[in-house]
């Protein structure tokens, strides 16, 4: 075997054999996914439910649209009544031509939407009755909006999260292990290069990540969350590489400084939390106020997730790839010739 | 150096090395030769692993020649690299690897095969430790795990900083056996110890070093023999008066004790026929110096190892 090979190996074995890292790098960020995706699930898209009693053409047509789910009733006072425990935003009942709606007055939103919609069923119903043609015809057909279902954004944000704590603490504690056992001081010792060593350990984090991306979409597209993928998923394989690199870098600079472990993922730490606060893991970066949205410009987290998003979910195409890898590689550079001018081989 | 000319393994000449104010090496000279076993002895803190990882490339001397295979060890010399072996004073592993693993990945980084893994595993005993991971073996298996660590590629010289440091006197002796084994193939070893016995019986050649200064270099028995000390003959208590024995020839002095006489003289053989003759042989033991002597007697101090 040679070198390289044996060391890839022999890293991957410390660190798979490591319960604790692989419970950071694989099952938390997991649980912020299932609990964030679980949680949020329930908005937007989900089908208003309302009461109907009797028959006809009108509840058919709302029985057959996308909107509402009906709940039926034999008579309009015991829906009503529901209506009036807060169970149900409104009742529609059909007896003949007779149409009446009744709706909860507390619930705007509700209302709002359930009005519109059966008073658009009913005048449609009215206009198919005189048998006159239309004068206007709506032209409808959905556009891909920027709002996401909250699944959609948090599968790119929590992997992009998920391969910053990799990178940065497998590369910071790998390095101030390395070197407070003295492994790093043995290793010079033998005919082998820096390179073959540095090469070893990205390559190990590059797998990683590529594992996470794996696990985290596998879990995320199981029905209970819904994930549904961009054509151009695949365009997220060069986009994880890149940032696996930047974060690698930080963790070199963190294990350059820190003598020992708890102090390497306590710096860690510092540098991913913010970073995933701000860089949109947990919600949309649009929401947060401009100045923050500013601010998060300076975290490569921000970039990679941005282009994660676009790739993986919003099936853009690989000019989407452009910004967020060149601020990876400068990022990248920038931070590994700082790391390489501060590594030290022994305390 | 032209081929089968054997030059020495190590030359160091006038090495000094400061840490801040505390100077750790203070004019260190000394020279093994190819094929040599080499001690360097002394008390903590002496400078004993400052001259080691000096001399292996690991540190650069602040002023001074050294020479290893006849090449400047500093900076790192890849080309002197796969022919010394070394033995840090503190372990060093990969993390969560087994014995055999550790092994393994050492010797790939020499470009040795996985073959000679179980020969190292069997050479140092710890065939049946092969599958454990490295933080589950005691001090002294670690110990041993890290010298055939250090062997695993064969090098022509090996730097051992405390080899027996943590091992029970059986497991001693069989790291005895091993290194003579290494040194009958031709090897040059280059060892740093605390324990006198162990560089009388090993060392061709021992450095005592004190407060980085070389104070004796010469083989164990000459700088016994250097030292002049006279040899102690213990008897048993009330194995002849305390009168009778200060009037035997040869004999310097007398000092009785709560469990034995001791006559210390510089002509051992007459003096213990006298004692035969008397038939005042119970409870004989003789002591002759040792190493220890030579350390009380250069240094003034009592050696704490
Ligand atoms: N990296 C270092 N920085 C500062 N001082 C050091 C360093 N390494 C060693 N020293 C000092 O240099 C002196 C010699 O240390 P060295 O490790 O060479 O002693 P030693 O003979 O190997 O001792 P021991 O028997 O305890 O291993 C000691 O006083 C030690 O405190
Ligand atoms: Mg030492």
């Amino acid at each position: 075997m040679t070198a390289f090979t044996s060391l890839s190996i022999a890293m991957i074995k410390g660190f798979y054999r490591d319960r604790t890292s692989l419970f950071f790098m694989f099952v938390f960020p997991l649980m912020f996914l299932v609990i964030f995706g679980l949680l949020l699930g329930g908005s937007g898209g989900e089908r208003t439910k309302i009461g109907v009693v009797g028959d006809g053409p009108v509840i058919a047509a709302l029985g057959a649209g996308e909107a509402l789910e009906l709940q039926r009733f034999d008579d309009l006072d015991t829906a009503v009544r529901q209506v009036v425990d807060g169970d149900l935003p409104a009742v529609v009942a059909q007896d003949g031509d007779d149409v009446r709606l009744r709706f909860a007055a507390s619930d705007r939103a509700a209302a709002g939407v359930v009005t519109g919609i059966v008073s658009g069923v009913v005048n449609e119903a009215n206009l198919a009755a005189t048998g006159q043609p239309r004068t206007f015809v709506l032209d409808q057909r959905p556009v891909e909006d920027v709002s996401l279902k909250p699944i959609q954004y948090l599968t790119p944000g929590i992997l992009s999260w998920g391969v910053s704590i990799s990178a940065v603490f497998g590369a910071a504690l790998t390095l101030v292990s390395w070197r407070k056992k003295q492994v790093l001081r043995r290793i010079r010792l033998a005919p082998v290069g820096v390179g073959t060593v540095l090469v070893s350990r990205v390559l190990v984090s590059i797998g990683t990540a590529l594992l996470q991306g794996v696990v985290f979409v596998a879990v995320a597209v199981l029905p209970v969350f819904g994930l549904t993928l961009s054509g151009q998923w695949y365009l997220a394989i060069p986009l994880l590489v890149l940032g696996t690199l930047a974060f690698f870098s930080v963790g070199m600079l963190v294990g350059a400084f820190c003598r020992t472990e708890e102090a390497a993922s306590g710096a860690a730490n510092a540098v991913v939390l913010p970073m995933s606060f701000l860089g949109g893991t947990f919600f949309p970066v649009e929401q947060a106020p401009d100045w923050l949205q500013t601010v998060s410009l300076v975290f490569p987290l921000r970039h990679m997730n941005d282009g994660m998003v676009d790739v993986l979910v919003r099936g853009k195409g690989i000019e989407a790839l452009a910004v967020p890898s060149a601020v990876l590689i400068g990022f990248t550079l920038v931070v590994g010739l700082v790391a390489t001018r501060v590594f030290r081989w022994e305390d | 150096m032209t081929e089968g000319e054997r030059g020495p393994a190590v030359v160091v000449q006038d090495v000094r090395k400061s840490y801040g104010d505390l100077v750790a090496v203070d004019g260190v000279s000394f020279t093994v030769a190819e094929g040599e076993f080499f001690g360097i002895l002394g008390p903590n803190g002496a400078g004993k692993t400052t001259v080691l990882e000096i001399v292996e490339g690991l540190r650069q001397a602040d002023s001074g020649f050294v020479r290893l295979l006849g090449q400047d060890p500093w900076p790192r010399n890849s080309a002197l690299l796969p022919r010394i072996g070394v033995q840090l004073q503190a372990s060093s592993f990969f993390e969560r690897l087994t014995a055999k693993e550790q092994l393994g990945t050492f010797g790939s980084l020499y470009g040795v095969g996985e073959a000679v893994v179980a020969d190292m595993l069997e050479l140092v005993g710890l065939t049946d430790k092969a599958d454990v991971q490295e933080n589950e073996l005691s001090g002294g298996q670690r110990q041993r795990l890290s010298i055939a660590c250090a062997l695993v590629h064969d090098p022509d010289v090996v730097f051992l900083d405390e080899p027996t440091a943590a091992l029970d006197p059986q497991a001693r002796r069989n790291l005895w056996d091993v290194l003579r084994a290494i040194q009958q193939r031709g090897k040059t070893v280059v060892l740093t110890t605390h324990h006198l016995d162990e560089a009388e019986i090993l060392c061709d050649r021992v450095a005592i070093v004190d407060r980085g200064r070389v104070l004796a270099m010469d083989s164990p028995a000459a700088l016994v023999r250097g030292l002049d000390a006279p040899t102690t003959v213990l008897l048993q208590r009330g194995a002849l008066p305390i009168a009778e024995a200060r009037a035997l020839a040869g004999v310097d002095d007398v000092v009785e004790s709560e469990v034995a006489l001791s006559l210390s003289t510089r002509t051992p053989a007459p003096v213990l026929s006298a004692l035969a003759e008397r038939g005042a042989l119970d409870g004989l033991q003789v002591r002759t110096a040792t190493l220890e002597d030579v350390f009380l007697d250069l240094t003034g101090r009592e050696y704490r190892a």
